[in-house]
């Protein structure tokens, strides 16, 4: 066991950073405002078209597939540096996680050829068709439906609370497709298929952030399904096993807390109480980022991570809430036009506890799976 | 990072684990506070532990995981300060090692070879002899003491006493680390046989959810404690003490809570583990002045 950074890890930190330093424009800061936009939208197909030339986007895919093969350090380290200047991959950083592999691992050569190599020159953005209104943190309830007819389905329903559906180019959504509790499948579906209705959800969030996505009569061929019907279940849990840690939250909660520390010290307001909030914030960003690379290393050695990864999540939720609550009482004016970063940061960390995954099921998961409680009956 | 122990680290490891099962269940017959146990303190001398961080293979990271282990042990000894700190308070340094702060009882003294004696800013070691202290009963489950002589001693230099003071933290941090895991332990399982309205109380989400708060605060205490033991860093040591007394402190609390009148008993063990982390809560000034500790070390230079 040690702390060390191998020396290739620490190049490739240094040569993003440097990226980064090189193709983040002098408004970057107002750009990272809304993380759904437009703009940034528009700013993250150029940004994400750099990346793939520069061999950042998809390093740790295979070099088949545009990659080289990188070992997972890599992708959390390029993730870690995204994350932490603000995501200018925008809504692609899911394509490059965990869409991508997961297309590989069980998309038809058809549905491969077709989505994968737009994904790995950053050119193209997809949305996640899971909650419904009134299937959220119980998702299996779900009552969009896929109904067959002949060579193709027909898909009606609603989703809601869906990230950048405004400008996504494809939806990975989840249907019925039988009425058992896991008669779900998974559909490849174009966003520009006649039926389907956005209408963005104004948020605190920031703009564009969530939307209500509506299917009517939306008809896709059978060609757009993704593995078999009703095998969305075991698809989504290997799927998900890639993102198992998330998003490296604690990178940008790290970063922004210090900035918040820096404004104080030069307007000569860090004092005793607000040292010791940082202090405690400062503590929860780093149990959250040596977890977090607890369950890389187990990843690294081809073993997947087990249920201390729900430990992590939920350690990563703490350290947003610690240092959004930092910046709300000691740097209250961040978020009254005064910084931009911090205001992006603030809405980001808002929803860590909620987006992928409630932080209360992650409790749950950590006494039944973790601590192996007896379960609550049902 | 590497996070799996190379061969010399599991090796040591594997047999603290060994040698602690020995000592990892509470005489039934023990109805007092502590539970001391000198043929634990004897196996550790004589297998050479007390000098692990001092070996280039091993280091402070190892001893560090050998405190976390043993603090999780119902018998205690003086063990981490000898494995953690001894070594930088000059070679061959007798032992067992103790802290004085500020005048006040502490685990230890009575029997301790060296004893380091805090005041404020200053620290002086000082060798007593036995009459020199006396011991203190106390509900702290370690076997308390106190100097009943001002001996003279060394005074140690601000850069010294500086260090002293990191590697008192990291082994306050992974002692601490050690006792959360046992006393988190003993309350999942008297959870999950305890019933009540018919049915396991680790049955019941509201009890559920404040145990798995309590698992998040066991590994980010454990993780920052081994971090700091093995870069050495002011900040990093600071950070990991701070949230180990943090943490204890919400810990110990809700872990009384679930045992409810059983964890008050002398007949579970629950104590050991919960008082022995109290008499750390207050060691170096406490969670507050390790948070001013990390509010200077730890947010120097820009962004």
């Amino acid at each position: 066991m040690n702390f060390e950074w191998k020396d290739e890890q620490k190049q490739f930190r240094a040569h993003v950073r440097e990226f980064l330093a090189a193709n983040l424009p002098a408004d970057w800061e107002q750009i990272a405002h809304g993380p759904g936009s437009a703009v940034q939208t528009e700013f993250s197909k150029a940004f994400c078209g750099k990346l793939a030339d520069a061999g950042l986007l998809v390093p740790h895919w295979p070099a088949d597939w545009g990659g080289r093969d990188a070992d997972p350090w890599i992708a959390f380290i390029l993730a870690e540096e995204m994350w932490a200047a603000g995501e200018p991959r925008g809504g692609q950083y899911m394509n490059v996680n965990w869409i991508g592999p997961t297309l590989m691992r069980f998309g038809s050569e058809e549905q491969k050829q077709r989505y994968i190599p737009p994904m790995a020159r950053g050119e193209t953005l997809w949305c996640q068709g899971f909650s419904e209104p009134e299937a959220g943190s119980d998702l299996s309830s779900l009552r969009t439906r896929a109904d067959r007819h002949g060579d193709r389905y027909r898909i009606n329903g609603q989703k809601i609370w869906t990230s950048y559906a405004s400008h996504a180019d494809t939806c990975f959504l989840l249907a019925r497709t039988s009425p058992d509790k896991r008669g779900i499948s998974i559909f490849l579906l174009p966003m520009d298929t006649p039926g389907i209705t956005v209408r963005q959800i104004p948020s605190i969030i920031g703009e564009g952030d969530i939307h209500e996505v509506f299917f009517d009569d939306v008809e896709v061929p059978a060609s757009a399904l993704l593995g078999g019907e009703g095998e969305a279940w075991s698809i989504i849990r290997i799927a998900l096993s890639l993102e198992r840690v998330g998003i490296p939250r604690f990178a940008l909660a790290t970063r922004m807390l210090k900035r918040a520390v820096n404004t104080l010290k030069n307007k000569k307001r860090f004092g005793e109480s607000a040292g010791q909030q940082a202090a405690r914030a400062l503590a929860a960003c780093e149990v959250a980022r040596l977890g977090s690379y607890e369950i890389i290393d187990q990843r690294s050695r081809g073993q997947v991570p087990g249920p201390e990864a729900s430990v992590i999540r939920f350690a990563t939720v703490t350290a947003e809430r610690l240092v959004a609550e930092f910046v709300v009482e000691h740097v209250p004016e961040a978020l009254a036009g005064q910084d931009p970063l911090l205001l992006a940061h603030h809405q980001r960390a808002i929803v860590a506890g909620i987006a992928s995954g409630a932080a209360e099921i992650q409790l749950n998961l950590i006494a039944s799976e973790f601590l192996e409680m007896p379960r609550e009956p049902r | 990072m590497d996070f799996t122990l190379n061969d010399d680290q599991g090796a040591v490891v594997d047999a603290i684990d060994k040698l602690a099962r020995q000592f990892d269940t509470k005489p039934t017959d023990f109805d007092g506070f502590a539970l001391y146990s000198a043929e634990l303190e004897h196996e550790l001398v004589e297998s050479g532990y007390f000098d692990i961080a001092t070996f280039p293979e091993m280091g402070p990271l190892t001893a560090a995981l050998a405190v976390e282990r043993l603090a999780r042990s119902p018998f205690t000894c003086e063990a981490a300060l000898s494995m953690l700190l001894r070594h930088h308070l000059g070679e061959d340094l007798p032992r067992p090692v103790a802290i004085v702060e500020d005048g006040r009882p502490g685990r230890f003294v009575a029997g301790a070879k060296s004893v380091l004696v805090i005041d404020g800013e200053r620290m002086r070691l000082v060798h007593p002899e036995a009459s020199d202290t006396r011991i203190v009963e106390s509900i702290y489950a370690y076997p308390m003491g106190e100097l009943v002589a001002d001996l003279p001693g060394r005074e140690l230099s601000t850069g010294e006493a500086e260090n002293v003071r990191t590697w008192l933290r990291v082994a306050c941090a992974a002692e601490i680390a050690g006792l959360m895991q046992a006393s988190l332990g003993a309350t999942i399982e008297h959870l999950g046989v305890r019933k009540q309205f018919g049915r396991p109380l680790g049955t019941f989400q509201a009890l559920r959810h404040r145990m798995a708060e309590c698992a998040v605060l066991v590994g980010g205490v454990r993780r920052l404690a081994l971090r700091a033991a093995w870069s050495g860093d002011g900040g990093d040591a600071a950070l990991a003490a701070m949230h180990a007394q943090d943490s204890a402190n919400r810990l110990n609390y809700d872990v009384h809570q679930m045992m409810g009148a059983m964890g008050m008993t002398l007949e579970m063990p629950l104590h050991l583990w919960t008082y022995r982390t109290k008499a750390l809560l207050s060691e170096l000034g406490g969670r507050t002045v390790q948070g001013q500790a990390v509010a200077q070390h730890c947010f120097k230079g820009a962004n």
